[in-house]
């Protein structure tokens, strides 16, 4: 098999990715693309493994291992994220990021908190 | 891996190293039938992950992502690299996918046309992402043209090779890698418990929402109770009993590579339903 066909289809998903990255609004969306730019990334590795793996006769499988531990680290990370997008969900009422503009607690949750203390 | 007539025929005929021999027959306007399924293949991928990043239907795009992901494992498979498309059906397709969608009901996105899925920015980003595109393409097209993937032989990823490989060359990083998975397992739950903690200090009254199930919830029974619990968290969460999400997750992190997604999994939604 010709190297360009998986090397070209990972570069095109991971644009696809990045579009959504930045095109998207709701968070669990944006996150999606992430899962789909990590993909391209995943299938660039095995397609560069398999090449030099019988290219040369001595290998680690380094592609192939990295594979699995960015699959797992994309396991962890979408627990994580989607955490968070729900924590922040629940505290500000929304998923959208174009609207979580404030790095800090809103003033009336401050004066609410201040109140009741 | 399937082997063309003409492939076979020089690989009988030189007594040389295999890809040399192979290299001479291969040509750009004659492709082999693994690189035409490998085609197919990727049109299809390339294509529902398009619908996945321009719908405007949510949950539909969660759905078109299955289809990206599994067109993925199809790939890896058509590379000889069958562990690696067992694993990514198990935890993309079996688990992420199924956390992204209990992500989508418990922060209530709407079922059907959402008008604004897409910011105000798609054009800039169209525009980044096409740029991207051509210049990712023609560079690796530029750089690889004259690179074969010699697919003959035996499978470059079976179980026994990505076996041996990850259990004598790469076992630190693999046990670094169970304590980071550790670590999220931890992080989330203390992510879905910290904002739980928050009502019970400040003493808000509000034990009459009695959307909290008595027992842990199942993967089952989350989503018919997720919408009304979500309902009543947002405007004055109640507060629940601190003890409910660890029969659910204690098994779970002693698993396979499987672990994380589905340990990660019963975490979000019993947050949320809190």
């Amino acid at each position: 098999m010709h190297l360009a066909y998986p090397v070209v289809l990972s570069a095109l998903l991971f644009c696809t990715g990045l579009y959504g990255v930045l095109a998207r609004r709701n968070a669990i969306l944006v996150l999606m693309s992430v899962e789909l730019m990590l993909n391209a990334v995943n299938l660039n590795l095995v397609a560069f493994d398999v090449w030099l793996s019988k290219a040369t006769e001595e290998t680690l499988h380094s592609g192939q291992a990295l594979t699995l531990f960015t699959i797992t680290i994309a396991a962890a990370e979408i627990g994580i994220g989607l955490a968070i997008v729900l924590a922040v969900h629940r505290n500000r009422g929304t998923a959208d990021i174009d609207k979580l503009r404030d790095t800090a607690e809103r003033p009336e949750r401050s004066e609410k908190a201040e109140a009741s203390a | 891996m399937s082997v063309t007539a003409t492939a076979t025929v020089a690989l009988a005929a030189t007594h040389h190293h295999p890809s040399l021999a192979a290299v001479e027959t291969r040509g750009f306007l004659s492709p082999t039938g693994v690189e035409i399924a490998f085609l197919l293949v990727g049109l299809v991928t390339f294509g529902a992950a398009i619908v996945t990043v321009t719908t405007r239907q949510l949950v539909h795009a969660a759905l078109w992502l299955v289809v990206a992901l599994g067109g993925l494992a199809v790939e890896y498979l058509l590379l000889t690299a069958e562990f690696i498309a067992w694993v990514q059906v198990l935890i993309y397709v079996g688990s992420v996918v199924v956390l992204l969608l209990f992500g989508l009901m418990l922060t209530r996105a709407p079922i059907g046309r959402s008008p604004d899925a897409d910011s105000g920015n798609r054009w800039a980003a169209l525009t980044v992402a096409v740029a991207a595109a051509a210049a990712l393409v023609w560079v690796v097209v530029d750089a690889f043209r004259a690179t074969w993937i010699d697919l003959d032989g035996p499978a470059a990823g079976s179980t026994k090779i990505t076996g041996e490989s990850l259990f004598q060359n790469w076992v630190l990083p693999f046990e670094a890698l169970s304590v980071l998975l550790l670590a999220a397992l931890v992080g989330a739950i203390v992510l879905s418990r910290k904002a739980n903690q928050e009502p019970d200090e400040r003493k808000t009254p509000t034990a009459a929402t009695g959307t909290t199930p008595a027992t842990g919830p199942t993967l089952a029974t989350a989503p018919a109770t997720a919408p009304p619990a979500a309902d009543a968290t947002v405007p004055k969460p109640a507060p629940a009993p601190a003890e409910e999400p660890a029969p659910a997750e204690e098994p779970s992190p002693a698993d396979a590579p499987a672990a994380p997604a589905a340990a990660a999994a019963p975490d979000p939604s019993e947050g949320g339903l809190r």
